[in-house]
């Protein structure tokens, strides 16, 4: 009686029910490892959103050194044609699935710029697939945290095991 | 040392009809020299005991456009045990045909010039002759164009990427 008391008080021996897919989906989006680059003035608020006072890796979010271990893509900061052949082969080289923050007014749409900026990509959605945008010039750290929430939201509503004819039947019947 | 002494230094070496002086009002006088004349002034200016301009604060390109029809290079000299300043101005003519102004490079004399030069390259098309590694230094290699030109025109696509927002 006492062992089960313990049991219950640790959780040890709990039954959770739930599909695979939730499962699935809550372990990928509970640890979101970006990778570890920044571009520009907004790197700054995402320094500090990694460090300890916002602190990021409460949510799991951690950065990598390597496309190949990440899951997604800040990217943070003004993206210049320079850089933008280098940001497309970056993320070809993340493995699926795979996300994209876009943090900050330049990369959104080019940010103060977009009139004269001969040399800055007009958003990086021009090279690169975007899940988040994250407004701000730059954005606080809470508002890079609130990018990753909704990347978050977006992730646990996705289908990572669904077969595609399932889907597909799915929408018809909607 | 003052400016109307370093101006009397040029002139004692090089003779009064080598320079002109622009800008006298102003608290940086400009001295105004050709560009055939650069090298040697310059050479003069880095090594003469009374001078010694050991140091190349910044090199500035300006394009005055095509009605003016030339464009400027701006060379800050400074002396630093002296602790005196000057500034040389080189205009050249604007070639109309698409072709870059040459201007000589400074770059054995200072080596800070070398990166200045590039720069100036990049950015205004000036052509520096004799530079060892006459490359862009901000903007890709395939870049079209000089983007500090008053006539510069934006590339319609880089790489595929719609350039204009």
């Amino acid at each position: 009686m006492d062992l089960q008391n313990n049991r219950l008080k640790t959780g040890d021996g709990g039954v959770i029910v739930t599909s695979v897919e939730d499962l699935l989906n809550w372990s990928r989006l509970s640890s979101l490892w970006p990778m570890g680059f920044g571009l520009a003035c907004c790197a700054i608020e995402m320094m500090a959103s990694y460090a300890s006072n916002y602190d990021l890796e409460r949510f799991g979010i951690f950065p990598r050194p390597s496309p190949r271990q990440s899951d997604v893509m800040i990217v943070a900061g003004t993206v210049t044609f320079k850089m933008a052949d280098r940001i497309r082969r970056l993320y070809e080289q993340m493995p699926e699935p795979r996300y994209v923050i876009s943090m900050g007014s330049c990369s959104n749409c080019g940010g103060p710029y977009w009139e004269h900026g001969y040399h800055v990509v007009k958003g990086v959605d021009r090279i690169i697939p975007v899940d988040v945008y994250v407004p701000g010039c730059p954005p606080r750290p809470e508002a890079l945290i609130g990018g990753f929430l909704k990347l978050q939201e977006k992730i646990s509503t996705e289908h990572p095991l669904a077969p595609k004819l399932l889907l597909e039947m799915e929408k018809e019947s909607v | 040392m003052t400016f109307s002494e370093i101006t009397q230094v040029l002139n004692d070496q090089f003779g009064i009809d080598s320079f002109s002086v622009v800008n006298q009002k102003i608290s940086q006088p400009i001295i105004q020299i050709q560009a055939n004349q650069l090298l040697e002034l310059c050479q003069f200016l880095a090594s003469d005991e009374r001078l010694f301009f050991d140091y190349l604060a910044c090199i500035t390109g300006i394009d005055n456009g095509s009605t003016a029809h030339t464009m400027e290079v701006i060379y800050h000299l400074t002396s630093i045990p002296y602790e005196h300043n000057l500034a040389l101005k080189v205009i050249v003519e604007r070639p109309t045909d698409g072709l870059l102004p040459k201007v000589p490079s400074v770059s054995h004399i200072w080596r800070t010039a070398d990166w200045h030069e590039r720069e100036t390259y990049d950015l205004i098309g000036i052509f520096f002759e004799n530079h060892p590694d006459l490359r862009r230094i901000l903007l890709p290699n395939d870049w079209d164009g000089h983007p500090l030109r008053k006539d510069y025109q934006e590339q319609e696509f880089y790489h595929g990427i719609k350039v204009i927002y």
